[in-house]
């Protein structure tokens, strides 16, 4: 139960972001969709888990800004490949371990390589990943091996 | 000043449109269905960050800039389930990537060069 004023305050203050109206109608109708969604998500019986991970959010939000520098980085040198005649392509499977132990860090990890270009999950199954990765030499399972800790240690709340 | 942002912004947008352009030139460059998602995932990230990006400088300060910034959220946190979907589909249904080295050459040319036991 102590996660559902973070979630009311989360959804009143997306909708508010969402509509910018002040009028007691729209209020109203605000309030009415908030209720709606707290009754769907209680229906569902989440609300104590994965519908408010606000504790992971501060490590998450930093993980996002390191994921970036990343991702601008794999955009380059996939761009580099699709330009270049001189760039050959050497497509690979790999097999990749995680050491994050929930669901959450897993989810993270496995979007977190797909989001980055020239990688892509294609499987995920207990701790091992499928993944397929443009270029050999820069896709090792031992280069996946920084994301995966910093990934593991948002989504888990572990110091990497 | 806001005719400034408007510029910037506007070249942003730009770039952006340039590697949309760019992930559809390597969709129809690279070989089999695995690299073209990598190229897609160009469009996808690089392409969508950007034209938001220019699209925020654009509006400056207001409520419609907090709502572009969840569209871009909820940009990046869908696109990698939706590439992730279709891998998966195209790998559990026994499609087989090309693996190995190859240098990209013309379309034409590729389809004359006969098909090896490893193509899809």
């Amino acid at each position: 139960m102590t996660y559902l004023p973070g979630l009311i305050l989360a959804l009143a203050a997306f909708w508010f972001a969402l509509s910018g109206e002040t009028a007691p109608l729209f209020l109203m109708l605000g309030a009415l969709s908030v209720l709606l969604t707290l009754w769907l998500v209680a229906r569902l019986k989440i609300i104590d888990r994965d519908a408010s991970p606000y504790h992971h959010a501060p490590n998450i939000l930093v993980y996002g800004g390191w994921l970036l520098v990343e991702i601008v980085k794999a955009n380059l040198a996939v761009i580099r490949r699709i330009l270049g005649p001189t760039h050959a392509i050497d497509p690979v499977m790999v097999n990749v371990t995680t050491t994050a132990r929930t669901n959450l860090g897993k989810a993270l990890f496995a979007n977190s390589i797909t989001l980055t270009p020239g990688t892509v999950t294609v499987d995920v199954d207990g701790d091992r990943l499928k993944v397929h990765a443009l270029v050999r030499e820069t896709s090792t399972a031992q280069s996946f091996a920084p994301m995966d800790r910093k990934a593991a240690s948002a989504a888990d709340g572990r110091k990497s | 000043m806001d005719s400034v942002l408007s510029w910037i912004g506007g070249g942003f947008v730009v770039a952006g449109v340039a590697l949309s352009l760019l992930g559809a030139i390597g969709v129809l460059r690279f070989p089999d269905f695995y690299t073209r998602i990598h190229a897609a995932s160009i469009t996808d990230t690089g392409g969508a960050s950007l034209v938001l990006l220019g699209l925020c400088l654009i509006a400056g300060l207001t409520l419609t800039t907090l709502k572009l910034v969840f569209v871009w959220v909820f940009v990046m946190l869908t696109t990698p389930v939706a590439a992730n979907a279709l891998a998966n589909a195209a790998f559990s249904s026994g499609h087989k990537p090309r693996i190995g080295t190859f240098q990209i050459v013309r379309t034409d040319e590729r389809r004359k060069t006969p098909r090896g036991p490893d193509a899809p």
